[in-house]
């Protein structure tokens, strides 16, 4: 049985979830239309909040983000990391298919997160995908399962160390 | 300064086509949908962000549609590789001779075997 206590935490939690969301979908409307006129407002907000409430559930930018400081430092740097690998991998890739032997030792490796919000576990897979050599196949709980163009090394400590790490570590303090 | 940003909007398109082209040479030349499925996500997603900031950069009224666009791209992108990735995985798709470990497989016969009265 659920204590009032709890269903109340609860109701509030889903509450903030669906205003999350309806604050984002409005502020994609408005970048999208690109003015403020009145009909364009309210367009947009009847649209959202009829969104937001159907789907409760749904998950956005800042879906359980953490609204503190060192989560907006961690965040900066996440993207910088984040743009430097994805550049990175692009030049390996580039390497790699210009290469007259081709140079590949695909696997399919076991890696192992830290990460407990849906949203840090959704951008730690996206991000695995577009860094260099990685692509996230399936998901299961704390485990991902990561196709590696060059397999270095398929024991769970040593690869999580490779994939998983670099991201995490900024991950972990933007979304827990 | 409007002929500076046409030149740096120049460069950026071309670097992005290039991305774009080693990508489709990528898709041609790799052994199997896994590798080809990286060589794709990767290429595309730099590749479309690189001509999306060379049209901003010619085109500064649209940037921020452009930005809009391209944080569309980086959240879409890489999920639909993972789906299209999984998917194949389950149907059994062939992986090239030169793969050395599959983790996933090992796992789930594993399981099913677990499953087995």
């Amino acid at each position: 049985m659920e204590t009032p206590v709890e269903a109340k935490v609860r109701a509030m939690a889903r509450t903030r979830s669906t205003a999350v969301m309806f604050a984002t979908l409005l502020l994609f409307w408005l970048m999208l239309i690109g003015n403020l006129t009145l009909d364009a407002l309210i367009v947009g907000v009847l649209a959202s909040l009829v969104i937001a409430v159907l789907y409760p559930n749904g998950i956005s930018f800042f879906t359980e983000l953490r609204a503190t400081p060192e989560a907006f430092v961690a965040g900066l740097r996440y993207y910088g990391y984040f743009f430097k690998e994805l550049v990175k991998s692009n030049l390996r890739l580039t390497a790699i298919v210009l290469s007259p032997s081709l140079p590949i030792r695909p696997g399919i490796v076991k890696v192992r997160t830290r990460l407990r919000s849906r949203m840090g576990r959704l951008m730690l897979a996206n991000s695995i995908t577009l860094t260099p050599g990685t692509l996230t196949v399936e998901m299961d709980s704390e485990w991902l399962y990561v196709h590696w163009t060059n397999v270095e090394s398929d024991d769970i400590e040593a690869a999580t160390g490779a994939i998983v790490a670099g991201f995490e570590r900024y991950l972990e303090v933007i979304y827990g | 300064m409007s002929s500076l940003l046409a030149v740096v909007g120049g460069i950026l398109l071309v670097g992005g086509t290039a991305f774009l082209l080693f990508g489709a040479i990528g898709l041609v030349r790799m052994p199997d949908a896994y590798n080809r499925l990286q060589a794709g996500t990767k290429t595309t997603t730099l590749g479309t962000l690189l001509s999306l900031a060379g049209v901003a950069c010619l085109h500064p009224e649209w940037a921020l549609k452009l930005l809009l666009i391209g944080i569309f791209l980086l959240f879409t992108n890489p999920l639909s590789s993972q789906v299209l990735a999984r998917a194949a995985h389950r149907i059994g798709v062939k992986k090239a001779p030169q793969t050395v470990v599959d983790r996933l497989e090992e796992d789930l016969a594993e399981k099913d075997l677990g499953a087995r009265p």
